[in-house]
């Protein structure tokens, strides 16, 4: 049952085939059989999951029926989990327990979910390989040598290693997307504002946004139905009418049109990627989608103009840690400016140092119309152009990454790790929502395919989405390595 | 070489919200350090803002008061620096668009004239918390509970050329805050801070000189002294061939000057950017016709009402408006009594005169105004005379019994009879001989003395008009 | 744009993080490499764009002035390094 989807355990915890304190249990022993190679997890919540599925399953008995209760998930270490061990994969915040949870959380909590544990992630959301945690690499399930992406890296593998139903996940420059992508999951970025930050550790507060992970786009839906909606808490939490996202899954695709921008297909794509998005469109095409090209004119900007804005807010975001009120502090510091330069520089790690910095300098004075002003007017150029091309279609399809996943240590310079979100950054820059899902194999490793959408059109992609896991079965296969590992049939 | 002074104010008020600007703690002065502080306060990781509507509305009503321009869309800016009592290593305030725009005061200076003194802008920011510097094993202790207060920030065109100027502008200032009932305003307890920048150039010079920044002074006599002495300082070193630098002062006021403050950062870069966990605050005309529907009416207006209504003059309705509650004392006096002009007297000279003996406030007085009222009425209908109603007026200090009890009990009532003022007038012609015969040969200056005589004979009780008239009939 | 050693230390003081002589030179030349990815938007002319600085064009929402937060100061001086009589302690505050 652990690797079924969240409907499957839905219907089968109604219909009483299974309780929620053995699939509970049954995610525990997984992740105790798995996780000492994976590191998926930094905190496993062993005795409060199985109260929360006794708690579940109780309520279930009192007739208590909703789609989500009792089903087993695990959180992004970003969002604060009352009690719990909450570290954003940081030094700085090795020992924080909160005392709040997030939005996310909490409306997670009220569905009667159960959390498994904690998932591990780059360090601050800093990264694409999940390769900066303190707390250690995170292996990819497909192959234990090759990196599982970032910075929800810890999420994608638990859900592609069936180490919990589904999770949690962040995405400022494609941290879900990319993932989902390099794992064989299906995850979703939703339109900024869609969902609410309170309780989310702060990376970049103008593209940041919490989104699912799940073994299929009508798992993500049935997520995003409860992650979403108004929270008073967030200035930023948008103020629109209750969807239902899995209302529409099944409409057919008949005359939906399709738009493919050139950008994507260019140079540094490789070709087994390009063949299975190439593949994917045909099928769509089956499907009755109308193909066309589109011009994202100033995608190619979006890289340089997100290493501004994204280290900037990322800048001031984390001057809150400063070993005063909580978190590390550095051992006997002989004055104050000593007790902020070590315990920052101690506590957070090389990629957070080095975004501090870029973000310090952008901001600086002189150099502020240079960097941040400019960027912010990429910005506005690169969401003119998701404007007019969505005049022409209704989502806009291509690559989730260039390539499948690399090895661990294969990339050590930065330049080359912050190309590796080529194809996602430009979303966030617009606030746009954006799903990948399987759309092949290749060596070995799965390949992503994202889906990108208007604003709000959050139905429209996992609809797409869903009818291709409807005629394909890629976001079914499974690595075989680990189901080798942990010696099930 | 004569010089010129150039002035301008930056004034932090606190703004009277029930709670913080962003967060939803309590703002109540005098709480248990840390108390006051909020997960959002004490800038834990995930937490956000959201903007206090009151915050708002208060700046707006500043603004209209001095007929500024409303900023419909201001947008909050992230103002970097680390210090342990700013939590979250920023400052939430307004760079470039500020919810008040430029505005203008007008104060009366000690001469009777009148100056327009301009406002660039008052922004709504965030306060800091606290650092207590009390021995703790060596360290400082932070106080949160202030931090996160909104704070409004009015900053004066450079327009002001001495310290006259700049205390009767933040006089003005005051008078209009607490008008408005925005902040209580009170300089010592820290609700109102002023930062003063000085420069000085050659008389007639059109270029600006540098200037120093005093930070923090929370009198308005600092204020003045700190002018004067940076004034003298700057003057000092210019003359001596020397160069001011542009650097941040403190005035010390047991030595009456100012020193430079060691500067905490080797260059302050704020690295100003738009708050992007804010979204910008737009307001229409709608809402700012409604903040100045309720305006209450400001200094100014009152000070022509007064002047019209109760034929005060310019300067007695000038002091009487300066604060909300004496013009309110005042106008129960005024109207109680029936004779505004003896009401104006009152208040502004015993009255006032008591309250700055004491440092009472108006809320403090032990007189209130129904009972002054009763003191004016009883002058005027003659049961007592002026100079009587002074000794009940202190009486009525300590003694909370009605006016009429006072005077009855302490037999100062005023003899009338004229009987009695008859006896009085014929022993002091008795008494006064030679002064009688000057006032019969024509001295007519004569008469003072007589009237002070038979006075003093009645311990003051007597009318001094019946006195007056009896003794010219009686030498006759 | 490249950066020389004197800059980065002043950014590393504004950001306050400490970076060790042996670490500067490394420090540098990443960052001068990020600024040539960075640098590649000055290519294009934005004279006559707007900068957007929010994905959605929104207002800000009001909340009313009400006080909704309780004392927590023992909760959360729980995770505090060092606190004393209800202080947060920190390394003597000069000013």
């Amino acid at each position: 049952m652990i690797n079924s989807t969240v409907a499957e355990i839905s219907a089968a915890l109604a219909a009483g085939d299974i309780s929620s304190v053995e699939i509970t249990q049954a995610y525990l022993d997984r992740i105790a059989t798995l996780n000492g190679e994976l590191n998926a997890f930094i905190t496993v919540c062993e005795d409060s999951a199985l109260l929360a599925a006794k708690a579940a399953d109780e309520a279930r008995a009192n007739g208590l029926d909703s789609p989500l209760l009792g089903i087993p998930l695990a959180h992004k270490d970003i969002f604060c989990t009352k009690d719990i061990l909450t570290t954003c994969g940081s030094r700085m915040l090795h020992n924080f327990v909160s005392p709040y949870n997030a939005t996310v959380v909490e409306r997670f909590n009220d569905a009667g979910t159960v959390l498994l544990g904690k998932t591990n992630m780059d360090e601050f959301a800093m990264g694409s390989s999940n390769e900066t945690s303190f707390f250690g690499d995170v292996k990819n399930p497909w192959n234990t040598e090759c990196v599982p992406g970032g910075s929800s890296g810890g999420s994608a593998a638990a859900v592609a290693a069936d180490l919990c139903a589904m999770a949690t996940g962040t995405d400022t420059g494609g941290s879900i997307r990319q993932p989902a992508a390099f794992c064989g999951v299906t995850g979703m970025k939703p339109s900024y504002g869609r969902v609410s930050r309170w309780g989310m550790i702060a990376f970049a507060s103008s593209l940041d946004q919490a989104g699912p992970l799940a073994k299929s786009a009508e798992d993500a839906a049935l997520m995003l139905n409860v992650m979403s909606g108004l929270d008073k808490k967030d200035s930023t939490s948008i103020d629109r009418p209750i969807e239902d996202f899995t209302a529409s899954l099944n409409q057919p695709l008949k005359g939906i049109r399709i738009g493919i921008p050139k950008q994507h297909f260019a140079e540094g794509l490789s070709r087994e990627v390009e063949q299975a998005v190439r593949d994917a469109l045909t099928e769509y095409e089956k499907l009755g989608a109308i193909i066309k090209e589109v011009d994202l004119t100033n995608s190619h900007l979006s890289v340089s103009a997100y290493y501004v804005v994204a280290p900037a807010e990322a800048s001031a975001n984390l001057s809150r840690f400063d070993g005063v009120r909580y978190g590390y502090r550095c051992e006997d510091p002989v004055n104050l400016e000593d007790m902020y330069k070590r315990t920052r520089s101690e506590g957070f790690g090389e990629e957070v140092k080095r975004r501090i910095m870029i973000g310090t300098y952008a901001l600086s004075a002189g150099f502020y119309d240079a960097y941040y002003r400019k960027a912010q007017k990429i910005r506005r150029l690169i969401k003119d152009d998701f404007d007019r091309a969505f005049t022409e279609v209704d989502v806009i399809i291509g690559p989730t990454s260039p390539h499948t996943a690399f090895k661990l240590g294969s990339k050590s310079d930065p330049v080359s790790m912050y190309l590796e979100d080529i194809y996602t950054i430009a979303v966030n820059l617009a606030g746009l929502p954006a799903a990948s899902i399987p759309v092949g194999i290749a060596n070995g490793l799965p390949m992503g395919m994202q889906i990108i959408g208007k604003y709000f059109d959050e139905a429209k992609i996992l609809n797409v989405a869903h009818q291709f896991q409807q005629h394909t079965d890629w976001h079914k296969q499974k690595s075989t390595a680990i189901t080798a590992a942990s010696g099930e049939s | 070489m004569e010089w010129e002074t150039v002035i301008g104010l930056e004034v932090h008020v606190s703004l009277s919200t029930k709670s913080k600007l962003f967060s939803g703690s309590s703002t109540e002065f005098g709480a248990q350090p840390n108390t006051q502080a909020s997960i959002f306060d004490c800038a834990l990781p995930g937490t956000l803002p959201v903007f206090n509507e009151e915050a708002l509305r208060m700046a707006v009503r500043f603004g209209v008061a001095i007929g500024a321009e409303i900023g419909k869309r201001s947008v909050f800016d992230r103002k970097n620096y680390f210090y342990p009592d700013l939590p979250k290593g920023y400052q939430v305030t307004q760079l470039d668009f500020p919810t008040v725009g430029k505005g203008a005061l007008t104060v009366t200076l000690a001469d009777g004239s009148e100056k327009i003194i301009g406002v660039t802008r008052a922004h709504i920011e965030e306060n800091a918390g606290k650092s207590l510097h009390e021995e703790f094993s060596g360290m400082s202790g932070i106080d949160l509970n202030r931090a996160g207060e909104p704070l409004l920030e009015i900053v004066s065109e450079p327009e002001i050329t001495c310290a006259e100027e700049a205390v009767a502008y933040l006089k003005k200032l005051h008078t209009i805050i607490r008008y408005l009932d925005i902040s209580d305003a009170i300089m010592a307890q820290g609700s109102m801070r002023c930062d003063v920048n000085v420069s000085i150039r050659p008389k007639g010079a059109t270029e600006l000189g540098t200037r120093a920044e005093i930070k923090n002074i929370n009198s308005f006599r600092f204020v003045e002294k700190a002018i004067h002495s940076e004034v003298a300082r700057q003057q000092e070193i210019l003359e001596d061939g020397g160069r001011i630098i542009q650097e941040t002062r403190r005035y010390n006021a047991d030595k009456d000057e100012t020193s430079s403050m060691r500067s905490k950062e080797v260059a302050n870069d704020y690295r100003y950017f738009p708050e992007p966990d804010l979204l910008p605050v737009v307001i229409d005309d709608e809402y700012i016709a409604a903040v100045t529907a309720q305006l209450p009416e400001l200094p100014d207006a009152r000070k022509a009402r007064f002047i019209e209504d109760y034929s005060l003059s310019n300067y007695d309705a000038g002091v009487l408006v300066s604060s909300r509650e004496l013009a309110e004392y005042y106008e129960i006096v005024a109207t109680a009594s029936g004779d505004s002009k003896l009401a104006a007297n009152w208040v502004s000279q015993d009255l006032l005169g008591l309250l700055n003996k004491h440092n009472w406030e108006i809320a403090d007085s032990p007189i209130q105004a129904v009972r002054l009222a009763t003191l004016i009425a009883r002058i005027k209908d003659n049961t007592i005379s002026g100079k009587i109603a002074k000794t009940v007026f202190e009486s009525m200090i300590s003694d909370e019994s009605d006016v009429d009890a006072i005077i009855e009990s302490k037999g100062l009532k005023q003899v009338t009879d004229s009987g009695e003022i008859e006896k009085l007038v014929l022993e002091v012609i008795e008494k006064n001989p030679a002064q009688v015969q000057q006032y019969k040969d024509g001295k007519e200056q004569v008469i003072g003395f007589l009237v002070g005589q038979c006075m003093q004979l009645s311990k003051g009780k007597a009318n001094p008009a019946q006195v007056n008239e009896l003794l010219r009939e009686k030498m006759q | 744009m490249a950066l020389d050693k004197t800059e980065v230390e002043k950014i590393a003081h504004l950001a306050r993080l400490h970076i060790s002589e042996s670490e500067t030179h490394e420090v540098t030349t990443r960052i001068t490499d990020i600024l040539a990815l960075i640098d590649q938007m000055q290519s294009v002319d934005t004279n006559a764009v707007e900068p957007l600085a929010h994905p959605l064009d929104l207002v800000q929402r009001l909340r009313a002035d009400k006080i909704t937060e309780e004392d927590q100061r023992d909760k959360l001086q729980q995770l505090a390094p060092a606190s004393e009589d209800g202080l947060y302690l920190v390394p003597k505050v000069l000013d």
